[in-house]
């Protein structure tokens, strides 16, 4: 099995590698980007029977820094 | 007086960090990650600047996970010293032995240059040879080092009087100009800038001796 973690700073924290590819666009003549925010997609190979719980504690331990980041689990 | 220097892989100021001790007084001992204990009657762990982990992941989020953090903690938490420069810093707000976070710059540079700091406090066993508001001239060498808490946290810090070292004029975005602060205990101290690099005649500066003489003086005393 497999889940996938989406790893995003938290709406608020300014996150400066989003900008500079929203000007980046906007430098390469498309408009109407109003904002870019930048996050990080890791997949994980589990063994049948791994919990999403178990992942979140991933997640907590690891895998995110919750004092600037959220995440999403997507379990497959 | 005896100090620890913790080497990860992809530490790089580890050996210039026990230099700065040694040359302060102190014996050193060099502490490799995977060590499950830290050497007996051990004052002040020094987590040096560096890469750790080739800062995969976050900086500092897999140093923060490795088997001597659990130890660090530990002394921490016993009342122990705890100094982390630059990459040290990170992996102390991973360790959450400090508060807060550090993002990239916010001018998305690696920023390489002696910077002007203001001293916030000299009530630390780190700073006590400095008085407060004295500006001193100390090295930067990050790309991370933006250093971010909530409204509540730099409130507390300011109110704590935990801001051990600002920003003179703010190089990476810092929330509230911060360059480095305390732990509650005020024995926890993490910092982006770099003390280390400028404790010698020879490095260019020397305003970063005097933390090393202040903690030699300060634990040999204790």
């Amino acid at each position: 099995m497999k889940a996938r973690v989406h790893v995003m700073l938290k709406d608020g924290v300014l996150d400066p590698q989003g900008e500079a590819v929203r000007h980046a666009l906007g430098g390469l003549g498309f408009g109407g980007v109003e904002k870019v925010r930048q996050g990080k997609v890791i997949e994980l190979d589990l063994a049948d029977g791994t919990t999403e719980d178990t992942v979140r504690e991933m997640c907590d331990k690891l895998l995110a820094n919750t004092v600037i980041e959220s995440y999403q689990i997507e379990m497959s | 007086m005896r100090a620890a220097v913790v080497v990860f892989p992809g530490s790089n100021c580890d050996r210039d960090l026990a230099v700065a001790f040694r040359e302060a007084g102190c014996q050193v001992e060099m502490v490799w990650h995977k060590d499950t204990a830290l050497p007996s009657g051990i004052d002040i762990v020094g987590i040096p600047g560096g890469f750790s982990f080739g800062d995969y992941l976050r900086c500092g989020a897999i140093a923060a996970n490795s088997p001597i953090c659990a130890e660090i903690k530990a002394h921490a938490n016993r009342g122990g010293f705890v100094l982390g420069i630059c990459n040290g810093f990170q992996v102390l707000t991973e360790t959450k032995l400090l508060p807060g976070a550090l993002l990239r710059n916010a001018g998305l540079k690696y920023i390489c240059r002696t910077v002007p700091l203001t001293v916030g406090t000299s009530d630390s066993i780190y700073t006590a040879g400095y008085e407060a508001g004295q500006q001193i001239g100390i090295p930067i060498a990050h790309h991370d080092g933006n250093y971010t808490a909530s409204d509540e946290v730099v409130a507390q810090l300011t109110g704590e009087d935990r801001i051990a070292f600002r920003y003179a004029d703010n190089p990476n975005g810092s929330t509230a100009d911060i360059a480095g602060i305390l732990s509650e205990n005020r024995r926890v101290l993490g910092m982006m800038p770099h003390p280390e690099r400028a404790a010698d005649a020879k490095h260019g500066g020397t305003d970063g001796k005097a933390m090393f003489t202040s903690i030699a003086s300060a634990l040999a005393a204790a």
